[in-house]
């Protein structure tokens, strides 16, 4: 869907973006993780034609971007911008109709898009005609976000989306994002330098360091099979935290050893990742869980040391 | 003349018809002006944002326009534009143009970068980013800088009457020149009322919020072309010719007032300073003005003089005038300044004048020439016996006499001579001679008559009808009333007089005021 192909930037000296080259597939989210300088938003504005390379070549769904007329290609690619960049003078409505008003939609249409935004992001109607000075910084994104999807592009780019908001805000934003179907039918590139955002919401992730790619691979990969000592550097201080979040209770099952032969109540499907059954045990103050696999239909019930136990085996066994 | 003194109300309300032309000219000059300042400057301050290495140099050109001196600037318009609206216009255009350009490059530059990239990422193409996003939010500061203009222009704008453009300044220029306060303060306090109007009405607008910045962008033109057209609200009666008078001729009962009193004269007047008047006329922008019939343009310009027929012009014989205790201190000096008596007659005057005036020769010089061909030159005899200060106003003619006595005393008497030339007007020469800070100076009978006897109407006409009977009158009087002499006239008179080009006046057969009047009433 989107392809990247030697893809340079230079500064004078400064090479922001050094020779890349990725492809993204349909559908797929891709993360652009890396420490601030590094030359993320350099290359998502190359893909905007935003920024002209100083070398390489961009395709998206096949088409050379430069023989685009970049007006026609930027309304077919919703934008997030770091800082939202959301007009001032425009009240939020205004703020959400902008491509739509570009690309000559009737009021009616443009309406009802707006409406149905609204609903999916949980934003109330009577927001429409604020300005967005007067919002918090939790709405000011979600209306970025609905601007960049008002006109419905195939493709989104998103340059740290969520970096201004404070952390309970981000965690709840980031649920949201997940739970949102509107974002699985979009070929996504989003921009972070947070490790925990880049595995929680990523399907593939390119690491970037002084404009060059360091590794690009699934979180999986990263984590368990990092290419450098800088990957695993990059990693170390989330090790644990990601290893719980990449790991599905699923990928233990053969060293999950049965604690109990009757089933206690709570049930959960192994599809779990271990990070949210430890959240879930923690919350209803429990130890012991039931697990039911639905792939080959089998049913454990364990205690909460036992999960542990088997998920060093596993990760000592890798 | 009124006998009993208008106040500033009473005097307003009697102007009231002149006030509302004066005022809607004046509003109308600023907007006209404003508006093609904001035609030309707003585009120019937004090329300069797209091509910066010309901000330098464009920015640079409007701040030396606005620091050229409004009335050196209206004299280099006159040439091109020749008098009236245009180079008035022009003028205040220039000098609103500095605010406009430079804020509307502040405005534009100024807008946050991340908006602006964030309406080309959207895929907005050049002219939607300005319409949409720079302008709307340079607006405030762009308003600022209007605003500025605005009240720089109303200020300025005064000057328009010098060059016939009309506008509050023919009150203020004409009190000025005719010791009027009320007149004065009805064209000061209406514009410098205009001044504090427009600029709150348009700081309101500055403050306005972002939001409603549309709206107001759309209704300003309108409002302003409004404004603009005020300017041609009051329409002036057209006539065949059309008449230059100065802002002090326009309130003078022995000026304009006479000329319709008296002649009936029906004619399309401007206001106009004395400064250009002469050079208007010549170039055929103006066909009668008033003038002082000694002016040494008259003869620079072609022009003639029109017989006061009706004798509307009261005398303005010279004359020194010299309080009776120094004729007696300085015994010598009576005959000594009686020596030029009768030796200048108006057609000389007129050439002494235009010697100075026109062919810029000094005072000091045309003043000895003319002594030494008329046998009157004798070298200084550096005597020390006293010292006599010669007072003069501040024209050219004053300097001349006051030059050609200074000679005549050290020629001819043991004093020594000190000159305090330029002295303002009429009251400060007459203060000065008072207060014995001077001990005598030229002065004119009819000046003496009107602007320091001020008798009665009737007294005025009475007195006015032959020269002999106006001198008689000031010098007794002032004998009576200042213990102050009139010498012996020097023989020119220096009156008001309408003049025209001697072509026109030769091929309309018009040799008088009356034939002028009766020209004009012709169908
Ligand atoms: N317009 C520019 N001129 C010069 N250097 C730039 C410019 N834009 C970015 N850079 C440099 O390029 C590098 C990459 O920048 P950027 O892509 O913004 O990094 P990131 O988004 O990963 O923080 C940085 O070293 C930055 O200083
Ligand atoms: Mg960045």
């Amino acid at each position: 869907m989107i392809k990247v192909e030697g893809l340079s930037k230079n500064y004078g000296l400064v090479k922001a973006v050094d020779h890349i080259s990725f492809e993204v597939a349909e559908h797929q989210n891709l993360i652009l993780l890396g420490t601030s300088g590094c030359g993320k938003t350099t290359t998502l504005k190359m893909i905007n034609h935003l920024i002209n390379p100083s070398e390489g070549r961009i395709w998206i769904n096949g088409v050379d971007i430069t023989k685009e007329q970049p007006e026609t290609l930027r309304r077919k690619i919703g934008y997030v911008l770091q800082n939202y960049g959301l007009f001032p003078h425009y009240t939020v409505a205004q703020n959400i109709a902008i491509v739509p008003q570009l690309l000559k939609w009737d009021k009616l249409k443009t309406q009802k898009r707006t409406l149905e935004l609204l609903e999916k992001l949980h934003l109330p109607t009577d927001i429409l005609s604020t300005y967005p000075s007067e919002l918090s910084g939790g709405q000011q994104q979600r209306i970025g976000l609905a601007r960049a999807l008002a006109a419905n592009p195939p493709v989104l780019l998103m340059d740290e989306p969520f970096g201004a908001l404070d952390n309970v805000t981000k965690a709840n934003i980031h649920a949201e994002f997940l739970a949102l179907d509107e974002l699985k039918q979009k070929t996504i590139i989003m921009v972070t330098h947070d490790v925990q955002e880049a595995f929680e919401l990523g399907d593939r992730i390119c690491l970037m360091d002084k404009g060059k790619i360091v590794q690009d691979g699934s979180p999986t990969e990263l984590l368990l099979k990092p290419t450098n000592d800088f990957v695993a550097g990059f990693l170390k201080e989330q090790q644990l935290l990601l290893e719980f979040k990449t790991t599905k209770v699923l990928d233990l099952w053969a060293l999950l050893n049965v604690s109990h032969l009757s089933n206690i109540e709570p049930t959960v499907n192994a599809d779990l990742d271990l990070w949210t059954l430890i959240e879930l045990i923690k919350k209803q103050k429990i130890d012991t869980i039931t697990i039911q696999n639905s792939a080959n239909g089998e049913v454990k019930t364990l205690r909460f040391e036992a999960i542990m136990q088997a998920f060093y085996q596993y990760i000592k066994a890798k | 003349m009124n006998e009993h003194t208008l106040n500033l109300w009473e005097f307003m309300v009697q102007q009231a018809d002149k006030l509302a032309v004066q005022t809607l000219q004046h509003i109308g000059l600023t907007f006209i002006a404003l508006i093609l300042a904001v035609l030309i400057g707003l585009p120019l301050g937004i090329f300069i944002t797209r091509k910066k290495q010309f901000s330098g140099a464009i920015l640079g050109v409007a701040s030396v326009l606005q620091t050229i001196p409004s009335i050196a600037l209206l004299g280099f318009l006159i040439p091109v534009l020749g008098i009236g609206p245009k180079p008035a216009i022009f003028a205040l255009f220039l000098y609103a143009l500095l605010p406009i350009i430079r804020n509307t490059f502040t405005g534009i530059t100024g807008v946050d970068p991340s908006v602006k990239e964030a309406a080309v990422a959207t895929g907005m193409n050049k002219w939607q980013i300005l319409f949409k996003v720079e302008l709307p939010l340079a607006m405030p500061v762009i308003f600022a800088g209007i605003r500025t203009a605005t009240v720089i222009t109303v200020g300025v704008a005064t000057l328009a009457s010098y060059i016939a453009a009309g506008g509050l300044g023919e009150f203020i220029f004409g009190g000025i020149s005719l010791n009027n306060t009320n007149m004065i303060l009805a064209g000061a306090i209406p514009a410098a009322l205009l001044a504090v109007i427009f600029n709150f009405l348009l700081s309101r607008l500055q403050k306005i919020n972002v939001a409603k910045i549309n709206s107001v962008t759309k209704v300003l033109p309108f409002l302003l072309l409004l404004l603009a057209s005020l300017y041609f609200a009051p329409s002036a009666y057209g006539s065949k010719l059309k008449a230059g008078f100065t802002p002090e001729f326009m309130g003078r009962s022995d000026g304009n007032l006479g000329l319709i009193e008296k002649y009936g004269l029906k004619i399309n007047t401007v206001v106009i300073n004395d400064a250009v008047m002469y050079k208007a006329a010549y170039e055929k922008q103006l066909d009668v003005i008033s003038g002082y019939s000694t002016d040494g343009r008259l003869a620079a310009f072609n022009l003639v003089i029109l017989q006061d027929d009706r004798h509307i012009f009261p005398p303005y014989y010279a004359a020194p005038i010299i309080k009776q205790a120094t004729l007696k201190k300085y015994p010598d000096l009576e005959n000594t300044l009686n020596l030029l008596s009768g030796k200048i007659n108006d057609s000389v005057m007129t050439r002494l004048n235009y010697l100075t005036d026109y062919l810029h020769q000094s005072p000091e010089q045309v003043a000895k020439d003319f002594l030494v061909a008329n046998h009157l030159y004798k070298p200084s005899r550096r005597g020390h016996e006293g010292t006599i200060i010669i007072g003069s106003k501040i024209f050219g003619e004053q300097y001349i006499l006051a030059n050609m006595y200074a000679l005549l005393i050290k020629g001819n008497t043991n004093y020594d001579v000190a000159t305090k030339t330029g002295l303002g007007g009429t009251k400060i020469c007459f203060e000065a001679l008072n207060n014995n800070q001077i001990d005598f100076y030229p002065e004119y009978t009819g000046t003496g008559l009107l602007a320091i006897l001020k008798p009665s109407v009737k007294t005025v006409v009475a007195v006015s009808v032959g020269k002999d009977i106006t001198y008689n009158y000031v010098n007794t009087e002032f004998e009576k009333k200042y213990d102050i002499k009139w010498l012996k006239p020097i023989g020119f008179n220096n009156a008001y007089a309408l003049m025209m080009r001697k072509n026109q006046a030769n091929s309309l057969h018009i040799k008088t005021i009356s034939e002028l009047s009766t020209y004009l009433n012709q169908k």
